[in-house]
């Protein structure tokens, strides 16, 4: 009698969370295979064939930028707009950059502004490490320059 | 241009593909088919009966060859789209690399927009948060007001209806429409915006812009030495010219018309009774 009644329990009951517990290890696969079936056929997929699509060689480039070396668009001559003649040694550069990189290495400040940057400073810094009894040796001259004036100036006698 | 002529007419139409390397700055034609260094020896013409036993001849060596402006790619092949004369460029330097770049140096006037190339449009129509540009081109091209240096939501750029414009196409396909910008891609003006007030804007063909812009071109470094001014060269067949006086803009836009079609010695005189005056 309790075999019929088990028997009767529909499959749409049995796929139920609270009824799984119950079952036994065949009826669970079985379940699943038909689960499985019924998903795979509703699956949709194109039927076509496999697309191979080769490495191209040959590559499309519609800009004529790429063919010819072409110049920035915007230019001024003999100063009549310096805004874009600076701009246009600037673009005009990047074409060139590439052949004479070295020679295009454009300093901000040069290397004997740099050098005489410098030359003020190393009394400013000497005077941060020096001694508060030494400190006195340094003074500002005209310029506002801190100086050490260790060596004092003092009259050369000429040769004859 | 009778030379030119006799190759179109003894090239097969539709016939045999010709080799790239052997039509080198001679005039093709669209539907020619191209034969490229690489395809030569394996189905080239003639090339059957002596052919160089190779060892690797299934699997080549595949150099990448770019097809510029007038080609097309065709699965494998190489078509020509345009009329003109077909050049090509060495690879190195900033050029495709492989195997160069190939393309055909065609006389057009009608503008077909291009990504990257660098354009002058006249604004047209102001739409919510877009200008509409013309450029020439089959529809107008789309401008965003955010696309200018400094522009944010609150600080709207000061363009009006019928303002230049010097920009530069970020979308340009056959599909969709154009869309211009005048900031490079670190945000930076670099020459594009509006362009000053007054000058003048004329037409020229496409093939004179590029002759005018290349690096070696005389006619501007001549031009340059005549008096101060300023131009604008749109890849769309525009020029903006300005100078000190109407009558000095009114001169050099008719020289760089007229220069066109001038030989190396007629530019020369012109330029030399130029500088008398």
């Amino acid at each position: 009698m309790a075999a019929e009644r088990k028997t009767k329990l529909s499959k749409n009951l049995l796929r139920m969370k609270f009824m799984q517990r119950g079952l036994d290890s065949e009826t669970k696969k079985q379940l699943e295979e038909e689960e499985k079936k019924i998903i795979s056929e509703e699956h949709w997929y194109l039927d076509l064939p496999e697309l191979k699509e080769k490495e191209s060689f040959i590559i499309e480039e519609q800009s004529f930028l790429l063919c010819e070396d072409l110049l920035y668009g915007r230019m001024s001559f003999r100063g009549f707009n310096p805004e874009v003649e600076k701009l246009m040694l600037q673009m005009n550069a990047k074409n060139k950059a590439e052949e004479v990189e070295e020679e295009t290495v454009e300093l901000d400040v040069s290397d004997e502004e740099m050098a005489r940057r410098y030359e003020t400073l190393v009394g400013t810094i000497g005077k941060k490490f020096a001694k508060k009894r030494d400190r006195a040796n340094y003074e500002e001259d005209e310029n506002g320059d801190i100086k050490p004036i260790k060596a004092k100036k003092m009259f050369l006698k000429p040769q004859d | 241009m009778a030379e030119a002529a006799a190759v179109a007419a003894e090239s097969p139409a539709g016939g045999r593909a010709r080799a790239a390397r052997a039509v080198l700055d001679q005039v093709v034609l669209p539907g020619e088919e191209l034969l490229l260094p690489e395809q030569e020896d394996a189905d080239g013409p003639g090339s059957a009966g002596e052919r160089p036993l190779r060892l690797n001849a299934g699997a080549r060596a595949r150099v990448r060859v770019v097809c510029g402006p007038g080609l097309r790619r065709c699965g494998d092949r190489l078509l020509v789209t345009k009329c003109g004369r077909l050049r090509h460029k060495e690879p190195g330097g900033g050029g495709g690399g492989g195997s160069g770049v190939y393309w055909v140096d065609s006389q057009q006037k009608r503008y077909v927009p291009v990504k990257g190339d660098h354009v002058i449009g006249i604004v047209t129509a102001k739409s919510g948060d877009i200008f509409k540009v013309d450029v020439g081109g089959s529809e107008p091209a789309s401008l965003s007001y955010l696309a200018f240096e400094g522009a944010t939501k609150r600080n709207r750029p000061n363009v009006q209806v019928g303002d230049l414009i010097y920009g530069q196409f970020v979308v340009a396909n056959k599909d969709m429409e154009p869309e211009m910008v005048c900031i490079d891609s670190c945000g930076r003006a670099n020459g594009m915006g509006v362009i000053g007030q007054d000058g003048l804007l004329f037409k020229v063909t496409l093939g004179l812009i590029r002759k005018l812009l290349a690096p070696d071109c005389e006619i501007l470094q001549e031009v340059g030495k005549l008096y101060p001014l300023e131009i604008v060269f749109g890849m769309n067949g525009r020029i903006w010219v300005k100078a000190k006086t109407i009558q000095q803009t009114l001169i050099l836009a008719n020289i760089l018309e007229a220069c066109e079609h001038m030989t190396a010695d007629q530019r020369k005189q012109i330029f030399s009774r130029l500088a008398e005056s």
